[in-house]
């Protein structure tokens, strides 16, 4: 027997990539698709890379597949829209080498915005979708995903959600294919999507999604386990776990390929059952298809589009189970925060003492919503502070936005952020944008980018300056670079540029607290002798200083990583290394 | 046998990660199917996580349903109380006695609940250490999650030694013989 190992199912998809002989990978990292790329480095025998945004990553993986080899892109759901506009139209060109989009869906919004479902982007695109139920799936169906590929002339989307991508199981390993390599051949007609070519594509598409619905029945990925007929389950992912163990005697009819929909194999499987289930999370995508066609199921009537799904809820669902189970504690809730020594800490403390306004982005500083420090009133998606900043001043005048300003983290900039920095220059706007720098993609766990001066590969290559980008590139003049803790000098500029008729950026400076480089300094203490307990020192709500019942105030020495903020705000001198 | 329902609880950050990684690695080397299901992304940074471990002859789901866990490994205690409910009527705790204070608490917004051990011991066999103070006695506070698992593994299956061969294999190079001494420290722990 072949070796096995425990793997997330992230870590899966990155070996079955290798094992599919893939040669090219591009992703932007975002939870819960990150650990792919993070995977695939260990494999030399892969291209990686992590490009600025997934629109770039999806073109990138475009160019290989044509040019004849096997291509990975991936990234999590929203980062599909972003990807939106090559993905729409490669669904004309199809696939030389093998090409194969990783749509990581969030049901449960873990770590998103938002809860869409990545199914309902790739009917709309007239793409396949192909979903695992575990680690040794997601290893197996990604390098059937590439013959998909391959076969049909068509990128594949490769479906997860992070209950698959953020678990382990075992994976049987074993060898990589020897890679493809096609000569590289003209094709204007089917590379070159003008309306004269694109044209004659779209009905070679639609009839690549009919075939492929009745090739369905034999795809080995979709398989029908046939066992008491009272009972029908159609389903598919993680949910078919959840249906396994609730419901071990029902027949189920499991697919891996989501899209399109083997009709005459579920036709058949809805004769054979008395009762038709559809199990699946987030939208009815199966369950209005399969009601379209005149078959009785039941599927949103008793369950959820919201969140994900369980063997318990399906057992109450389906079963109506009465489940003994105690009810959970009332108890306060923990939600996420910013770490001891982060440097957004000390610049959102700033902003709140100045009573600035925040239009907030995606990254960890999406927390300086929260109390205490509450200052970002809005985060839409990656990029979108500078440019709802924007509107809000074309909306309500230069004044309006005197006590505003737009905060975004450097990869975030990187990634969307900069062309709404153009905009706001070319439409002569009235603004300061913060650009948080800590030198990292922190909230996805630590990945470098253009202007870190490192590859995903580990190569060191000269890092994309952010001040000559802003004020030599664009041409705003009125660029500056401070330290995040600097908070006098940082006040300073927030006051003065705040009020300023035209565009500022202020690159606030400070390494991320958990970057391993960022050795943490001496931790901080309380004297008890000379502290007032006047809570001065509290205010930024650093997890690392608490007040007991008695009043007294103390700093965990194991959590503090010495950065000061705190010492700063003390006026009796109470608080030392 | 039944599939065996492991969870282990804390706050983001406290290394539930690598605990689970652990507990896959002995679970494997005991020849069972095993799958975990894990926490990533924003809720590391400070919020409540939650670990599920299932292992048997064959394993589907990888979360462990509610009024199902066998062992509730708990890192912290407000953590404990808030995922006791995902224990069986005869599961086990094992907690360490800390106390994190969550930001609604910090600010005043919420209270920390008081005698949380003294109430789940009412409902549950309970073992609770002040695996800090332990930890700084071996000189490395970032050992204290080895020291609970230590502890719990006394109500697991596997054999002590098999525990300390998947650590040595698991845990980074330089940190293996701490991590030995950790386990070893709480599987010896009376509480």
């Amino acid at each position: 027997m072949s070796e096995k190992k425990l793997m997330l199912g992230n870590e899966a998809i990155a070996r079955g990539a290798w094992e599919a002989g893939v040669k090219v990978s591009a992703a932007y990292p975002g939870t819960p698709s990150t650990e792919i790329s993070e995977n695939i480095v260990k494999y030399e025998e892969i291209y990686c890379e992590w490009s600025p945004n997934e629109k770039v990553a999806l073109e990138v993986a475009i160019g290989a597949s044509m040019a004849g080899v096997r291509a990975l892109a991936s990234m999590k759901h929203v980062g599909v829209n972003v990807a939106a506009d090559p993905l729409y139209t490669v669904s004309y060109i199809g696939a030389t080498g093998g090409l194969v989009l990783v749509a990581a869906d969030d049901p449960g919004m873990y770590s998103s915005q938002n809860e869409q479902d990545s199914r309902a982007v790739a009917r709309a695109a007239h793409v396949p979708v192909i979903e695992p139920s575990d680690s040794q799936e997601a290893k197996e169906f990604i390098k059937y995903a590439f013959d998909m590929s391959e076969k049909y002339d068509t990128p594949v989307i490769f479906r997860t959600t992070t209950r698959i991508a953020h678990s382990q199981g075992l994976v049987e390993l074993e060898d990589r294919c020897e890679p493809i390599d096609i000569p590289y051949e003209k094709k204007v007609a089917k590379h070159v999507m003008m309306p004269g070519n694109a044209i004659k594509r779209h009905p070679l598409v639609v009839a690549r999604e009919e075939q492929m619905s009745i090739d369905g029945a034999d795809f080995p990925i979709n398989r029908i386990e046939m066992n008491d007929t009272k009972i029908g389950v159609i389903t598919s992912g993680i949910p078919y776990t959840y249906v396994k163990e609730a419901l071990p005697s029902a027949s189920v009819l499991k697919l891996g390929c989501v899209n399109p929909l083997p009709k005459q194999m579920i036709l058949d499987f809805a004769k054979k059952v008395d009762k038709l289930y559809i199990v699946e999370e987030l939208d009815p995508i199966i369950e209005e298809q399969v009601k379209s066609w005149g078959v009785e199921c039941t599927g949103k009537e008793i369950f959820t589009v919201l969140g994900e799904y369980s063997t318990n809820m399906i057992k109450k669902a389906i079963l109506g189970a009465e489940l003994d189970i105690e009810t959970p504690a009332d108890v306060p809730v923990r939600p996420p925060i910013l770490c001891p020594g982060c440097p957004h800490r000390s610049t959102f403390y700033s902003i709140k003492k100045l009573g600035i306004h925040v239009a907030g982005d995606i990254g960890c500083y999406t927390l300086g919503a929260v109390a205490p420090l509450g200052v970002v009133e809005s985060v839409v998606c990656m990029g979108s502070s500078i440019s709802t900043l924007h509107g809000m001043e074309k909306a309500k005048g230069k004044d309006y936005v005197k006590n505003w300003v737009a905060c975004i983290g450097d990869s975030t900039f990187m990634h969307t952020g900069v062309n709404s920095l153009m905009n706001m220059f070319y439409n002569q706007a009235t603004g300061t944008v913060l650009i948080l720098d800590n030198s990292t993609t922190g909230m996805t766990g630590h990945q470098d980018h253009a202007a870190t001066g490192k590859t995903l590969m580990g190569e060191e290559v000269l890092a994309i300056d952010l001040y000559k980008l802003c004020h030599d590139g664009i041409g705003i003049e009125n660029t500056y670079v401070v330290n995040a803790f600097d908070t006098k000098t940082l006040e300073e500029l927030l006051k003065r540029e705040t009020q300023r008729e035209a565009v500022s950026v202020l690159i606030v400076q400070a390494p991320c607290a958990l970057l391993k480089s960022n050795k943490p300094k001496p931790a901080y203490h309380i004297d008890s002798d000379k502290c007032k307990r006047c809570g001065m020192c509290m205010k930024p709500g650093c997890p690392a200083i608490t007040k007991a019942e008695d009043g007294s105030i103390s700093i965990n020495a194991t959590m503090c990583n010495g950065c000061g903020l705190c010492a700063g705000l003390c006026k009796f001198a109470a608080i030392n290394q | 046998m039944e599939t065996k329902n492991i969870m282990i609880v804390g706050v983001g950050g406290q290394g539930t990660l690598l605990t689970s990684r652990i507990l896959g690695g002995i679970t494997i080397k005991a020849g069972y199917d095993v799958k975990l299901s894990e926490v990533h992304g924003m809720a590391q940074r400070g919020g409540s996580v939650v670990t599920f471990v299932r292992y048997g002859e064959h394993v589907n789901e990888p979360i462990v349903e509610e009024g199902c866990a066998d062992v509730l490994i708990a890192f912290e205690r407000l953590e404990a109380l808030r995922y006791a409910h995902f224990l069986k009527k005869d599961g086990v705790i094992v907690v360490n006695d800390q106390r994190i204070d969550p930001m609604p608490v910090v600010i005043g917004a919420a209270k920390y609940p008081e005698n949380i051990i003294e109430d789940l011991e009412k409902k549950y066999k309970v073992l609770k250490i002040d695996a800090m103070a332990e930890a700084l006695k071996l000189g490395n506070a970032r050992t204290f999650n080895i020291i609970v698992l230590g502890m719990a593994a006394k109500h697991m299956d596997f054999a002590k030694e098999d525990w300390l061969e998947v650590i040595e294999k698991t845990v980074p190079a330089k940190t293996i013989e701490i991590n030995k001494q950790a386990f070893e420290m709480g599987y010896a722990y009376e509480g």
